[in-house]
C-alpha cells in the first residue's frame, strides 16, 4: 500500500448566514495516497469545492469547521494559522481553477508568473527561476516557449492559459494538486489535451491529484478512485471500476443514467426528478430520499450507514441492508453490472456489511 | 422522406464579417448553408469561436448578414421591415439562452417575465387572459401557478431555465433557437430540461435550432447536425450518421475527444488531432452531398476521397 498523504476525518463545516447555519459538509471522510488521483464528483452545492477550500485554508469568513481533522503528511491543518498555511499553500498543496483568467495576473508576463513561486518560496535567483520556468513551459506543451515567455496572458488562447496555470501550480513540485473543474471552461478537443497533459505530468512527478468535476465522462478517464458527493456527504466511494461498473447508490445510478453518451438513443434519458435539499435544514433521514424512486420507508427516518462491498468500495444506502427488498436498478446500470459480474463473479456471493464511517480510511 | 417536409429556415451562403474593412476584421461566418425542416431539431456543434452563436443570432435578425440570405418561412428575414411583419416574426421565432441567471430580470416577478413579450406586442386584451396564459405556461413547463408572484432568485438554476422556456412559449412560437440551454445546469437537471423540450416539441410541433458544445447532448436531441469549424460548416447529416460515420477530419477529431462515462473506453481513448492544413489551402469549397442527406465541405478533387470513406462505412 502506498503512502497516505492526506486524510480527511469526520469533517463538518457550517456556514453562518442571515437565515441560519448552512451545513455544507456533513461528516466527510476520505484519504489520498501518493501518486493517485481521487475524483470528487457531485452537483453544485454538494460540498466538493468547500472540502478542498478547507484543505487549502481558504474558507470564507462565515465558515466554521465544527469538528473533524484534515491531516497533510501527519500535520493537522484544521486550526492552522495563516502564516503556516502560506508555507504549505502553493508549494506543497497547489490548486488550479476552472477559469484560468481568474488565477492569472493580466498585467504580468507569464514567465514572471511561473517563476515567481521559485523566487518567493525557494529563494532561487531570477535567472535560474526563469530557466526553470522555461523548462516548465516546455513540459506543459506551450509551443515555442522561449518566444512566448515575455507574453501576457491575454495573448494566449483558453487552452494555453490553462497550461500556464498548470505550469504555475506545478513549478514548486507540490505533493498534492487540487484541480477544481480544470477543463470545464475548455472545448472538448482542448480538454482532451489538458487531461492527457495532467496524466503525463503525474506519471513523471508522482503528484497526488484531487480532481473536482461534475463531468462523469472526464472522471472515467482520469481517476483511480472516485467519491460521489451529495448534500454535503460522500454517498459512495470506490475505485473507478467499482463506481462506474458496479455502482450501488441510487444517486450514482441517477447520475450515470441522466447523462447521454453518443450511444444513448432518443427518449431514453431518465432525469433525476426534483432538486437537491436545502442544507439550512438537512432532512432527518437520507438526504437523497425525496428524489429517489428506490427510497425505503426507513430512508425518511434514519440516515443509512456506510455498507462495505470491498476493501475500497463503500455506499451509504439502505438498499444494501440485508433486510432491504431486492430492487432492479435502471437498465443502463444493469448492463454495467452484468459486465462487472462477468469479470468478478465473486461479488454476487457477498453480502455488504454496515461499517463505521471511519472504515473508509485505509490504514 | 425529408425532402417532402417543409423548409422552415433556409440559410444560403451566409457570410458574417465583424468590423469589416478594419484592421480587426473578423470573418465570423463564411459561406454557410443549411436548412431546418419544420418540426425537426437541428443541432449546431462546434468549439468556441466557431460561429454557432453568431448564426443563431443572425437568424434572429440580431446581426446583419454581410452576404448570403436567411429565409424564414419563405421570407427573407433581412427584408422584414414593416412593423406588423416584424411583430409577427418576433412572435414566431423565440430564443432560450444559456444562463437563466443573466437572461431573466431579477427585479421582475415571474409572471411579468413570462408576459413581457405579450405586453410589448399588445397580445393580451385583459388581465384575466394574461394571468391565464402565465399560469398555463408555468404548468406546461412543470412549475406551479403559485410561482407566478415570486422572483427569479427564489428558484434553482433548472427552474429558472424552465421560466426562460415559459417566456419563449408564451409567444406561441413556431421556431425556437436554444443557445447552450443546458450548459449552466447541473447534470441531473440537464436531462430534465432536455426531456421537457422534447415533450413540448412533440405537443406543439415546434422546430428547434439547438446550439451546444456538449456533443453527447446534441446528438441525443437532434435529428440532423451541422458541424462548424472556424466559421465554416464542414459537415451536415443525420445525427446518428454524423456521430457513427463522420466523414470530415474535423468531425472525426471532435468526436474522438468526447469523454464517455466508462473507464474501459477512457483507458483506451486516443484523441485524433485535427490537422487544419488542408482547410487552409485557400481553395474554393462547397457543400457536396456525399451520401444521401450527408454533406461535406469539399473541393471537387476531394470528393472521391470522401466517397471512399462513405463507401467504407457502407453509406453508399
Amino acid at each position: 500500500m502506498s503512502e497516505k498523504i492526506l486524510e480527511v476525518n469526520d469533517l463538518k463545516i457550517n456556514f453562518h448566514t442571515d437565515n441560519g447555519n448552512v451545513q455544507a459538509i456533513r461528516d466527510v471522510y476520505f484519504d489520498l495516497k501518493k501518486g493517485e488521483t481521487l475524483a470528487l464528483v457531485g452537483e453544485s452545492g454538494s460540498g466538493k469545492s468547500v472540502t478542498t477550500r478547507a484543505i487549502m485554508g481558504l474558507l470564507a469568513k462565515n465558515a466554521e469547521i465544527e469538528r473533524g481533522s484534515i491531516k497533510f503528511k501527519g500535520e493537522e491543518l484544521v486550526g492552522l494559522d495563516e502564516k503556516s498555511f502560506r508555507r504549505i499553500r502553493g508549494s506543497e498543496i497547489a490548486m488550479i481553477f476552472q477559469d484560468p483568467m481568474t488565477s492569472l495576473d493580466p498585467t504580468m508576463k507569464i514567465g514572471q508568473q511561473i517563476a515567481e513561486p521559485l523566487i518567493e518560496h525557494q529563494n532561487m535567483s531570477k535567472k535560474e527561476a526563469w530557466h526553470r520556468a522555461l523548462e516548465m513551459m516546455n513540459l506543459v506543451g506551450i509551443p515555442n516557449a522561449e518566444a512566448h515567455i515575455n507574453d501576457y496572458p491575454h495573448q494566449f488562447s483558453g487552452g494555453m492559459r490553462q497550461r500556464i496555470v498548470i505550469a504555475i501550480a506545478l513549478i514548486d513540485s507540490p505533493e498534492v494538486l487540487i484541480a477544481d473543474e480544470p477543463t470545464t471552461a475548455l472545448d472538448v478537443t482542448i480538454q482532451a489535451q489538458i487531461i492527457d497533459l495532467m496524466k503525463k505530468i503525474q506519471a513523471e512527478t508522482g503528484t497526488s491529484i484531487i480532481f473536482i468535476t461534475h463531468d462523469l465522462g472526464v472522471v472515467a478517464g482520469v481517476a483511480d478512485r472516485v467519491a460521489v458527493m451529495y448534500a454535503g456527504q460522500i454517498v459512495e466511494t470506490g475505485t473507478v471500476d467499482e463506481i462506474y461498473n458496479y455502482p450501488q447508490h441510487p444517486y450514482t445510478w441517477g447520475l450515470l443514467n441522466s447523462m447521454p453518451t453518443t450511444q444513448t438513443s432518443r427518449g431514453t434519458l431518465e432525469p433525476i426528478p426534483g432538486t437537491p435539499p436545502d442544507l439550512l435544514n438537512p432532512p432527518k433521514g437520507d438526504a437523497f430520499a425525496p428524489r429517489n424512486r428506490y427510497a425505503l420507508k426507513i430512508d425518511e427516518e434514519q440516515q443509512p450507514p456506510y455498507f462495505q462491498l470491498s476493501p475500497t468500495h463503500f455506499a451509504a444506502t439502505w438498499l444494501l441492508d440485508s433486510r432491504a427488498p431486492k430492487v432492479e436498478p435502471p437498465l443502463t446500470v444493469q448492463q454495467r453490472w452484468a459486465k462487472y459480474i462477468a469479470e468478478h463473479p465473486e461479488v454476487t456471493q457477498q453480502q455488504a456489511q454496515p461499517v463505521e464511517a471511519s472504515a473508509i480510511l485505509t490504514e | 422522406m425529408v425532402e417532402d417536409r417543409k423548409k422552415l429556415v433556409e440559410v444560403q451562403n451566409l457570410d458574417i464579417t465583424f468590423n469589416q474593412g478594419r484592421k480587426n476584421q473578423t470573418l465570423a461566418v463564411q459561406n454557410v448553408s443549411f436548412d431546418i425542416y419544420e418540426g425537426e431539431t437541428f443541432g449546431l456543434v462546434g468549439e468556441s469561436g466557431s460561429g454557432k452563436t453568431t448564426i443563431g443570432r443572425a437568424i434572429m435578425k440580431l446581426y446583419q448578414p454581410t452576404a448570403g440570405k436567411i429565409n424564414y418561412d419563405g421570407q427573407d428575414v433581412t427584408k422584414i421591415k414593416k412593423k406588423a411583419d416584424l411583430q409577427q416574426f418576433h412572435q414566431a421565432v423565440q430564443m432560450i439562452f444559456q444562463d437563466p441567471q443573466a437572461s431573466l430580470d431579477m427585479r421582475m416577478k415571474v409572471k411579468d417575465i413570462i408576459a413581457e413579450g405579450l405586453d410589448a406586442n399588445h397580445l393580451v386584451d385583459s388581465d384575466e387572459q394574461r394571468t391565464k396564459i402565465v399560469e398555463d405556461m408555468l404548468e406546461t413547463v412543470g412549475l406551479k401557478r403559485e410561482h407566478a408572484n415570486r422572483y427569479p432568485h427564489e428558484f434553482s438554476g433548472g427552474q429558472r431555465q424552465r421560466i426562460g422556456i415559459a417566456r419563449a412559449l408564451a409567444m406561441n412560437p413556431k421556431f425556437i433557437i436554444a443557445d447552450e440551454p443546458i450548459s449552466a445546469l447541473d447534470v441531473s437537471i440537464q436531462a430534465q430540461v432536455v426531456n421537457l423540450m422534447q415533450e413540448l416539441q412533440k405537443k406543439q410541433n415546434l422546430t428547434y435550432l439547438f446550439i451546444a458544445h456538449d456533443l453527447s447532448m446534441v446528438k441525443y436531441i437532434s435529428d440532423r447536425i451541422g458541424v462548424l469549424h472556424w466559421g465554416k460548416m464542414v459537415e451536415i447529416g443525420p445525427a446518428d450518421e454524423v456521430y457513427n460515420h463522420p466523414l470530415h477530419d474535423y468531425t472525426k477529431s471532435l468526436l474522438s475527444s468526447i469523454p464517455e462515462p466508462d473507464p474501459d473506453v477512457e483507458k483506451h481513448r486516443q484523441p485524433i488531432i485535427y490537422d487544419p492544413t488542408r482547410e487552409m489551402d485557400g481553395k474554393a469549397r462547397d457543400m457536396v452531398e456525399i451520401a444521401p442527406q450527408h454533406f461535406v465541405w469539399a473541393t471537387p478533387e476531394e470528393i472521391p476521397m470522401y466517397q471512399e470513406r462513405a463507401q467504407a462505412y457502407g453509406l453508399i
